[in-house]
């Protein structure tokens, strides 16, 4: 194992202003993530899984805490520079697909490489979509895809820009369990294929368990944090 | 950059045709401020083209007495060529055409003129005869009017002319002189045989002058005017005529300009409403860039590159449009040209109305694109966050100063003046506030009074109104600015219409005489009264000039431009003066005392000025004045002030004088008669003419007549360009409903789900247009009748008036062209398969 941290959370804590007064999602969450390795979040429907996914991704700015991610100290980033640092090192794979519906399913992968400018990428797209068993469908829209497919599109583009880390927000949420299965199968196969880290929420426990590690949260705050 | 391109260029392709509907709003704009502003500089440059045309000749000498032997002296030491005319009104009787008569416009002219340019006459040949004989050239419309043919004789005074054929065009002059009064042409020479020139005629004198190569126009009219002050003397030269064309020119263009600018803002609010719809929808979008790593910059820039290419497409459209408009715009203004006009593209007009397109569409479409900066990335992960918290940002105030002061900037550019584009700014304003306050007060009231126990139909109807995403204050807006230029323009037509009627309604006399000379006063009573229209007042009129005010010398008030003593016209003009011992019922008195009566020989007359007159000469009670009464001076003393009703078709006269001061002044009088019927009113023209040929008439049917045909002239290009604002708001309205169509689908299917038929769908959808339609129509027609009031209290002077039915039928159509307009658009919504759009959760 990297005995690097590829993403370090500390104190991390998000409260939200509400007409009843601060209400506090997540409180001082700490914790710290090797290169290379799984970690699965999981917990009830509003425990603050996805506020913390979104946090360590660089979606959001913390009310309190610092997160590190590749190196990169993330608050006192800007908005953009956070983006920059998502382009870089992120991959995203959402519950709902999240494609750009007007874009064909080749050109959803190749939106990370283009953000950065770089150009003549069409093979790496089209051999993503390959590997991910959409060779055939690579100009389609994501109406002309089933959901299984449409989020094997998505993650085609979640490793196209080679990240070090893939944050995945319930992937499998919205597909059957054969499809879902499969879906497993092609994270966990290409996680390991191009040594990606690995931070994915889930309610599925039996995806949680695939993970190196498994953090539990109750109520915004961690009450169990599992390492196999 | 290239992403931005490329990814503004995908991320349209499902929304191409949608984004091009929305640019139709500002086509319209566009091509009338296109067309106007390139169809402008085709004018200008038939005003160069055509100068010495435009006027005929070097130098016009205009007088209202014959020339002095001194000043025709002068003419002829010039050197170069003359041709004099004398022009009046008179009546013409048609004695083929069983002795018709009408009032015209009488043209003694000598042979030569136009010098330059082309007197135009059909048959062609007519102009060149015309002088051989006793021929005379008449008005087309007279003769069509009358059914004058060529070789029917003509009667004018003692005189009988042949027509030989229809004036088309002569240099100097439009179609527009011709609707005011009919034009006959006679030949100079033959003037005297008519023996209408007497004492009392009004008559202008004037003649044309072709200069020798080398002498200076400017300095012949320099001269003239220092060596013949005493005859007052008008002066034209090919440089005036020029310079007032291009004034009037600028004038009518910055109107123009400002009615197709309405249009152009009203499209750029369709448009930005829209984008805002379109914004919405891409939320999501825009999320998921900035998930996968886009800045704000870069996503903001895809839109803003978006806006801009439906902002180029169109300016572009309306830009190509605008060119074929300005191929129509001389049929629609042709008569009121004196010229004609070569058409050309004019490349700077096309660059200046789309460059106005372009930056208006662009800041409206800034507004909503704001927005997209805002949108955090964290919406992909959780929908809630699409509802953005509205913040304080200074960029949307900076992007409202800057709408404010393109839309001030733009009025001002067009009018030269910073008064006038401040208060078109302002007009805008609040007739944007006043239908923007007025939807927001519907919205607000469809929530609070919705009525619970209607039909399931009205009540969606109804509460569309205010439903998030709404089109309450774009569409009231949009017809509501459009009801109310058209309204507007109805309204006022029909206040001068009745201004005129009115003047001549119940026994009021219809019919005024005049030029009558002092023994034909009886003998015309009779023939009147013989033929139905007896005398129903007459005045005594004599011809005097200011000589003196306060004891100042006028020629000495004229040179001093210190101000006080009114405008210069009020100072020199011809006074037609009357005597008489009481006031009529046209005037009232408002200060002093009205002397009837003054004892022969009294060394100073108490006179009654008309109020406003009196203001202009800087005159009060008390202040003395003296009159040069034909020669003779006459010292007055402003005795009283009246308030006159000018409009009333009788003698109404600026200053009254009493009773024994001016009865052995040269005099002529004037009649007022009343027909009882049209009929008989032509036959007291025609027996009054036939006996006292230098008797002209005016009949109030013709009056009205020619004000009706005026207007319609000027109402049919100021509606040609309020088309353009109607016609956008059309398009906005279909535009609005085209984008709420893919806001409301969802929930049109959900309703089709759930079981509601296509019917109950359309009768929503009818419901919301039909309170839309009605509402604006509405507000459009309450201001249209403030506007109307204010137009008729400070321009026209008259009380408004409100004709009910034609205004109620107005709006009823224009309410028609709403619903039309909404089903014509929303149609296909209900043929959506429900499936396919809950799969897509558009």
């Amino acid at each position: 194992m990297n005995v690097e941290a590829m993403l370090k959370v500390e104190r991390l804590t998000k409260t939200y202003p509400t007409a009843a007064g601060p209400l506090t999602v997540l409180h001082e969450v700490s914790f710290e993530l090797a290169a290379g390795a799984s970690l699965a979040i999981v917990g009830p429907s509003g425990s603050g899984k996805t506020t913390l996914l979104g946090l360590c991704a660089g979606l959001d700015a913390p009310t309190a805490g610092t997160v590190q991610l590749a190196g990169v100290a993330l608050d006192g980033l800007g908005e953009d520079a956070r983006a920059r640092v998502r382009n870089r090192e992120v991959g995203f794979v959402f519950q709902n697909f999240q494609l750009i519906p007007t874009l064909t399913a080749l050109e959803n992968v190749l939106v990370p490489l283009e953000l950065r400018g770089e150009s003549g990428c069409e093979a790496a797209g089209r051999a993503l979509l390959e590997r991910v068993g959409l060779g055939a469908r690579c100009d389609h829209y994501p109406v002309q895809l089933s959901g299984g497919e449409q989020q094997r599109v998505a993650l085609a583009r979640a490793f196209i820009n080679r990240p070090k880390i893939l944050f995945c927000d319930e992937p499998t949420g919205n597909l059957d369990d054969d499809t879902a299965r499969a879906m497993v199968e092609l994270i966990f196969g290409l996680n390991h294929e191009r040594g990606t880290t690995l931070v994915l929420v889930t309610h599925n426990l039996e995806l949680a368990a695939r993970c190196d590690r498994t953090l539990r949260l109750r109520g915004g705050a961690v009450v169990c944090d599992e390492r196999i | 950059m290239k992403f931005i391109l490329r990814m503004a260029w995908r991320d349209s392709r499902a929304s191409r045709r949608r984004l091009a509907f929305s640019a139709l709003s500002i086509v319209l704009g566009v091509a009338a401020l296109v067309a106007i502003g390139s169809f402008s500089a085709n004018l200008r440059q038939a005003i160069d083209d055509q100068a010495r045309a435009l006027v005929g000749a070097d130098l016009v000498v205009t007088a209202n007495k014959p020339f002095s032997p001194a000043l025709e002296q002068y003419l002829a030491g010039l050197g170069g060529r003359c041709a004099h005319e004398v022009q009046f009104a008179s009546m013409v009787r048609f004695p083929a055409q069983g002795d018709q008569t009408r009032l015209v416009q009488v043209r003694a002219l000598e042979t030569g003129f136009p010098f330059y340019g082309e007197f135009l006459t059909t048959p062609a040949l007519a102009a060149s005869r015309f002088p051989a004989g006793n021929f005379a050239i008449l008005e087309e419309s007279l003769m069509a009017q009358f059914g004058v043919r060529a070789g029917d004789p003509v009667r004018l005074g003692q005189a009988t002319f042949t027509a030989i054929g229809a004036v088309q065009r002569i240099p100097g002059e439009s179609m527009a002189v011709a609707m005011i009064s009919p034009r006959v042409f006679i030949p100079h020479r033959a003037l005297a045989g008519t023996g209408l020139i007497g004492p009392g005629s009004l008559v202008r004198y004037r003649a044309y002058l072709q200069l020798p190569p080398g002498r200076d126009p400017a300095a012949v009219e320099r001269e003239l005017r220092a060596r013949f002050r005493a005859e007052r003397l008008g002066l034209e030269t090919v440089e005036h005529r020029k310079r007032d064309l291009g004034r009037a020119l600028t004038n009518v263009y910055s109107f123009l300009s400002l009615v197709g600018f309405v249009a152009l803002f009203l499209g750029a609010i369709g448009v930005a409403s829209a984008v805002h719809v379109y914004i919405r929808q891409k939320i999501s979008t825009v999320a998921i860039l900035r998930c996968l790593g886009a800045s704000a910059w870069q996503s903001f820039a895809i839109y803003v590159v978006q806006g801009c290419g439906l902002g180029l497409f169109g300016t572009g459209l309306g830009a190509a449009l605008g060119l074929a408009v300005q191929l129509l715009l001389p049929v629609v203004v042709r008569d009121f040209l004196p010229f004609d006009v070569a058409f050309f593209v004019s490349w700077p007009a096309v660059g200046r109305g789309v460059g106005a397109g372009l930056a208006i569409c662009l800041l409206f479409t800034l507004l909503p694109l704001l927005d997209v900066r805002k949108v955090s990335p964290l919406v992909a992960l959780r929908s809630a966050f699409a509802e953005m918290a509205p913040r304080f940002d200074p960029w949307r105030v900076v992007l409202g100063v800057a709408i404010v002061a393109s839309v001030a900037g733009f009025a001002v550019w067009q009018t030269g003046n910073v008064r006038t584009g401040a208060g078109f700014t302002g007009m805008l304003a609040v007739g944007f506030g006043v239908l923007g306050g007025v939807a927001r007060l519907v919205a607000w009231a469809a929530r609070r009074f919705l009525p619970r126990r209607v039909p399931y139909v009205v009540r969606q109807g109804v509460a569309n109104l205010y439903r998030p995403n709404n089109r309450t204050v774009l569409l009231l807006l949009a017809l509501g600015l459009g009801a109310f230029l058209l309204l507007t323009l109805h309204l006022t037509r029909a206040t001068l219409q009745a201004q005129v009627e009115f003047s001549g309604g119940g026994d009021r006399a219809n019919l005024l005489l005049f030029d009558i000379q002092d023994d034909q006063v009886e003998p015309l009573a009779r023939t009147l009264a013989a033929a139905g229209a007896p005398v129903q007042q007459q005045a005594p009129i004599v011809t005097m000039k200011l000589a003196k005010i306060k004891g100042r010398p006028v020629r000495e008030l004229l040179r001093d431009r210190t101000g006080g003593h009114g405008p210069g016209w009020a100072l020199t003009r011809e006074y037609r003066s009357t005597y008489r011992g009481e006031l009529t019922p046209t005037e009232r008195l408002v200060a002093g005392k009205f002397d009837g009566r003054v004892a022969a020989g009294a060394a100073v007359v108490p006179v009654s000025f008309e109020q406003k007159l009196a203001r202009d000469l800087g005159l009060a009670l008390g202040d003395e004045v003296e009159f040069d009464v034909q020669g003779l001076p006459v010292k007055t003393r402003v005795t009283s002030l009246r308030e006159v009703e000018w409009r009333r078709l009788e003698p109404n006269f600026f200053v009254v004088f009493p009773l024994g001061a001016l009865e052995d002044a040269p005099k002529f009088f004037v009649v007022a008669a009343r027909a009882a019927t049209p009929a008989e009113a032509a036959r007291a023209q025609q027996a009054a003419v036939r006996e006292f040929p230098n008797v002209s008439a005016i009949d109030l049917a013709l009056v009205l007549d020619t004000l009706d045909r005026i207007f319609t002239k000027v109402a049919w290009v100021v509606q040609f360009m309020a088309l353009f604002t109607v016609v956008t708001g059309v398009l906005v309205l279909a535009g609005a409903v085209v984008t709420g169509r893919y806001q409301r689908i969802r929930e049109t299917v959900l309703l089709r789900t759930l079981g509601a038929t296509r019917r109950q769908l359309l009768q929503i959808q009818l419901v919301e247009y039909a309170i839309l339609g009605v509402l604006a129509v509405l507000v459009g027609g309450v201001l249209a009748v403030a506007g109307n009031a204010l137009l008729a209290e400070f321009v026209f002077e008259t009380a408004p008036v409100l004709p009910m039915g034609p205004l109620v039928g107005a709006m009823a159509a224009m309410c028609a062209v709403t619903l039309a307009t909404g089903w014509l658009a929303n149609r296909g919504v209900a043929d959506h398969p429900p499936l396919a759009v809950l799969r897509q959760e558009t």
